[in-house]
């Protein structure tokens, strides 16, 4: 074959790109390879496939999509972790003129996919997950208001994902840091795919994030039971509100900065060059103003999940909704006025970095009443110490730590000494795991029995709670120390032998986290095979208070066969207060959407697509993209999107419930 | 509008909406263009100040001639999240060339144009 | 009734005693979000045009030594585009007025019109782009250029995704005829024609007019 059809067939991908040079990766390579083979072996003998495909894959129902995100997250949370575990490592032998193990190309991919795994496929999914499944419930709503939408979001999430890990037996990953900043991110220093497949990974998952903001928002917004105000809400809700507001007016400007990055290294433009007038700068300004928003997209939702939480497990009313309702506003705000704070170093006057600094110490304030609101929401409360207590307790614990670390990086001269230091990644670590993460977890452990039915496993859930909760201050306390002492981050070597202690003492506490993990995968294991002894028929088994757990775990498909009409904050609670269950017949037909395979099409094409941009592969990307379009508007002729249930089946669901109801009270 | 238009949520516009909608704009948009063309003010701060002004009034009568904007629509909503759009859009507008223009002031002052200090559209810099 | 309204602002009691659930069939209005759905998507999209109006205000002097704004833009060209553009609003309204009249073949008609001032923008654009490469200030010339052709050319290329957008909306209009979800769809893309036209007045102030006095 000559080398100009070569070219064009393959575009620059050549067999130089698989690594098996690499032993890493290799190893790496065979167990993906041998576990994926055993699981597409596993589905095809059980003859899985179709029950996954007309049951899970193109389903437009919010519950289902909502676990497939989580699911989603907890193996991408697996593959972040793998990253993290191998710097640890890394920094822990790589003393005394030891150059570790990893190769310094690979050490920067290494730290760069974990920070783009774990905020764009771990936590992105989680929170996303838990609000697609818990947001209808608690609003009393059948769907979300655009449920093929929902499902071609998260096919799109998935798609991004998929192309982050072909980077790692196909080519490899960007080596610039997990922002990939300009002009390291531009075709003078990464000529290669690595920031190609950083581009379009995130942008292909860019578009399903956006949409299931719009998607969650409008929900709200329209599909609330009648009754129910704005001020009625359930906080978690609120938080969604807020969340996805923030998401559609954040993520755009990611958009608009890596397109404007794909110029420069498609197109030849001079955005982020150092030359012909380019600005880098414009760049690390661009990106902030999408990433100080993110924080709050992940954090808010895990603020929501604490609030829930904290009320059932006191046995009472939230203290301060009202303020809790415009801490959340406020902060939606604000959380845009604060973005310079990442680049106090970068030269700005001081008018400059004192507004910021200043917006920065604001911007606490809000995120410090929540916290008073909680305690005295447990003030006089009788506190149930179940497990998603416990992770809001660890999480209140934590998060003001890292929070007041935070406080301190805002003041710009002490940013001077510690702008770019492992004290700053100590401290986003302390409020993303103790913020986020333990809140993922405190609403995985909340809500996991309306999902399936059964509780999860207590014992196991301690280890795992304990496991985190130690293992992140062994891990993450020394970094804050060695940070002030002035180690920056990113290093793959240390000269001064005085510091390996810390190093090694941090890569203990990682290896304490990874027990957390097993642990936490153990706990849903045993769950499922003990979900006899563990099951709960009433729906509520926490004494909950909002409307999720009126109805049946896990929900039928239409949620709820009567719509429940609200009165009161709390709309649960009062229902039980005033005796008020959902009428016992009378059925009726309930409309509802039908599944549909093509947001799986939409998104695989656009993957091709991504993958056909990354490589040069021209013809890929032009078939690519016609047929997206063409796709998409051949579903646009598909105007019979809906179907009715019948009432004879809703009643037959809801007798056997009632029954199983009647059995467990006698 | 009658009321009965409010649940569906889009708001229709008449006739006469569109026409009037579509003289503002051509006069708005004519005017701009012969000031620049023509150069009829001699100082170009005067000219770009108006046709700034001009351009915000433009956007307004399109949106409410064209895009129907009001506060009953949605209940409201959409206006809202217009509002909360435009607030946001200032923001990292203005913030931006504040950013930069303050950044490029003190790193490269070399590098900045005599004549930028103060001169349009860039005189957001000089805050 | 209060009960078909599903953000339903008040707390219904009917009677004396309150009611907590819904036991009568509920009116569900397929559809109902789309609009506000349309509009928060609207608002993303802004956010994007807003991020290129940043840029331009930061680049939209950085010649870099190449031609400049002033040598380079052709307000005639950009007087007749605009011009284009604004009849285009007006059709597109026109065949809105229809389509909620029900009149078929109007709405088709006036779509037409539409479509056609859209591609005639947009060819004149293109015209304009391929001009400017040829005479070497192309987007890769200088960072002015490079933030020109980003707004522009994004701007552009939403119009033509709505040209698309367009002919498959008069397809669908023709074969199943303005029934209550093709005017929703109409109606989405009344916004969405409009709105560009909103950037593109952002888009001839701050960038041609503005840039071409500049010197």
């Amino acid at each position: 074959m000559s080398e100009a059809v070569t070219k064009f067939l393959f575009g620059r991908l050549t067999l130089e790109a698989i690594p098996y040079h690499e032993p890493i990766l290799l190893g790496t390579f065979a167990m993906v390879a041998l576990g994926g083979i055993a699981l597409v072996g596993a589905l095809s003998y059980y003859k899985l496939w179709n029950y996954l495909w007309r049951e899970w894959f193109t389903t437009v129902d919010h519950k289902r999509i909502g676990i497939m995100y989580l699911v989603l997250g907890t193996v991408m949370l697996l593959r972040g972790f793998a990253d993290a575990i191998m710097m640890r490592l890394q920094q822990a032998i790589a003393f005394n003129g030891s150059e570790g193990y990893l190769p310094a190309h690979h050490y920067d991919q290494v730290f760069t996919a974990h920070g783009v795994i774990m905020i764009f496929f771990v936590a992105m999914p989680f929170v996303t997950g838990l609000m697609n499944y818990i947001v209808p419930l608690q609003i009393g709503a059948r769907d979300v208001s655009f449920p093929f939408l929902n499902n071609f979001s998260f096919w799109m999430t998935t798609a991004g994902a998929i192309l982050v890990m072909m980077s790692l037996f196909v080519g490899e990953f960007a080596r610039t840091g997990w922002l990939a900043m300009a002009p390291l991110s531009g075709l003078d220093y990464s000529p290669d795919v690595g920031v190609d497949y950083y581009i379009w990974a995130l942008q292909i998952a860019g578009v399903g994030t956006l949409l299931s903001g719009v998607n969650l928002i409008a929900t709200i917004v329209k599909l609330r039971a009648p009754g129910m105000t704005l001020m009625k809400m359930p906080v978690f809700t609120w938080s969604a509100l807020v969340t996805n507001v923030l998401i559609v007016a954040a993520f755009p400007v990611l958009t608009a900065v890596l397109a404007l990055l794909g110029a420069d290294r498609y197109l030849g433009t001079h955005f982020f060059t150092n030359e012909a007038g380019g600005n880098p700068m414009m760049y690390v300004n661009m990106i902030w103003i999408w990433g100080h928003p993110e924080v709050y997209i992940l954090v808010l939702p895990a603020f929501g999940v604490f609030s829930e939480v904290v009320s059932t497990f006191s046995s009472k009313r939230l203290f301060g909704y009202t303020s809790m309702v415009y801490a959340l506003i406020v902060i939606c705000i604000l959380s845009y006025l604060v973005w310079l704070h990442h680049f106090f170093t970068m030269g700005s006057g001081a008018t400059v970095n004192s507004f910021f600094g200043i917006t920065t110490m604001i911007i606490s304030i809000p995120t410090g009443a929540k916290i008073f609101n909680w305690l005295f929401t447990m003030y006089r409360g009788r506190i149930r110490f179940e497990l998603p207590m416990m992770w809001s307790i660890a999480f209140m614990l934590t998060f003001v730590i890292g929070g007041m670390t935070g406080v301190l990086l805002a003041v710009p001269p002490a940013d001077f000494v510690l702008h770019n230091s492992l004290f700053l990644v100590a401290h986003f670590h302390n409020v993303i795991i103790g913020g986020v993460l333990f809140g993922m977890f405190a609403g995985i452990n909340y809500w996991w029995p309306k999902a399936f039915g059964f509780k999860l496993d207590r014992t196991w859930g301690l280890v795992s709670f304990w496991s985190w909760v130690i293992g992140f201050w062994v891990a993450f306390t020394p970094l804050y120390i060695v940070g002030l002492m002035g180690v920056t981050r990113r290093l793959r070597t240390f000269e001064d032998p005085s510091l390996q202690i810390w190093f090694v003492i941090a890569a203990v506490g990682a290896g304490i986290i990874a027990i957390g993990i097993a642990a936490f995968l153990i706990q849903i294991a045993v769950s499922i095979r003990n979900r006899e002894a563990l099951k709960d028929v009433t729906g509520d088994p926490w004494h909950g208070r909002t409307l999720e757990w009126s109805t049946s775990s896990p929900p039928p498909d239409y949620n709820f066969a009567f719509t429940p009409v609200i009165h009161d904050l709390d709309a649960w609670d009062d229902m039980k207060a005033k005796n008020q269950m959902a009428p016992t017949q009378g059925w009726l037909d309930i409309h509802m959407p039908r599944n549909t395979g093509a947001g799986v099409i939409l998104a695989g094409l656009s993957m091709i697509v991504g993958f056909g941009l990354i490589w040069h592969i021209w013809w890929m990307v032009g078939l690519g993209m016609l047929s997206v379009i063409g796709y998409a508007i051949f579903h646009s002729f598909d105007y019979d999107r809906d179907f009715n249930i019948p009432a004879a089946e809703v009643a037959a669901t809801e007798t056997a419930r009632l029954k199983a109801l009647a059995a467990a009270g006698a | 509008m009658s009321a009965h238009e409010n649940d569906s949520g889009a708001p229709h516009g008449t006739r006469r909406d569109y026409v009037t909608g579509f003289l503002l704009s051509v006069v708005l948009t004519a005017i701009p263009f012969g000031l620049v063309m023509s150069g009829v003010i001699a100082d170009v701060r005067v000219t770009a100040a108006i046709i700034a002004g001009l351009a915000m009034v433009q956007i307004v009568v399109h949106m409410v001639y064209f895009l129907h904007m009001n506060a009953r629509s949605e209940h409201g909503w959409t206006l809202m999240a217009l509002i909360f759009t435009v607030v946001i859009v200032v923001i990292v507008l203005a913030g931006s060339l504040w950013v930069m223009f303050n950044m490029n002031h003190y790193m490269m002052p070399q590098m900045a144009p005599p004549a930028a200090h103060g001169a349009p559209p860039m005189d957001m810099g000089g805050m | 009734m209060a009960h078909s309204n599903p953000t339903a602002a008040a707390p219904m009691t009917e009677g004396a005693t309150p009611i907590y659930w819904e036991t009568e069939p509920h009116h569900h209005e397929s559809g109902s979000s789309t609009m506000l759905g349309f509009w928060l998507y609207i608002m993303s999209d802004c956010l994007i045009f807003a991020m290129l109006f940043a840029s331009w205000g930061v680049y939209g002097r950085s010649f870099a030594g190449g031609p400049t704004s002033h040598e380079l833009f052709d307000l005639k060209l950009v007087a007749v585009n605009t011009a284009l553009l604004l009849f285009s609003s007006i059709t597109y309204g026109f065949a809105m007025i229809a389509a909620h009249e029900q009149r078929k073949s109007a709405a088709l008609r006036w779509l037409l019109v539409t479509l056609l001032f859209g591609l005639g923008f947009l060819g004149i654009e293109l015209f304009e782009f391929s001009e400017l490469i040829h005479e070497g200030a192309g987007p890769g010339r200088s960072a002015f250029l490079s933030s020109f052709f980003a707004l522009v050319g994004t701007h552009g290329l939403h119009v033509f995704s709505g040209s698309i957008w367009l002919v498959t909306l008069m397809v669908q209009v023709a074969r199943k005829g303005l029934i209550p979800a093709n005017v929703r769809r109409l109606e989405c893309l009344s916004l969405f024609w409009h709105f560009l036209d909103v950037v593109w007045i952002g888009v001839f102030t701050f960038v041609y007019l503005l840039g071409s006095m500049a010197s």
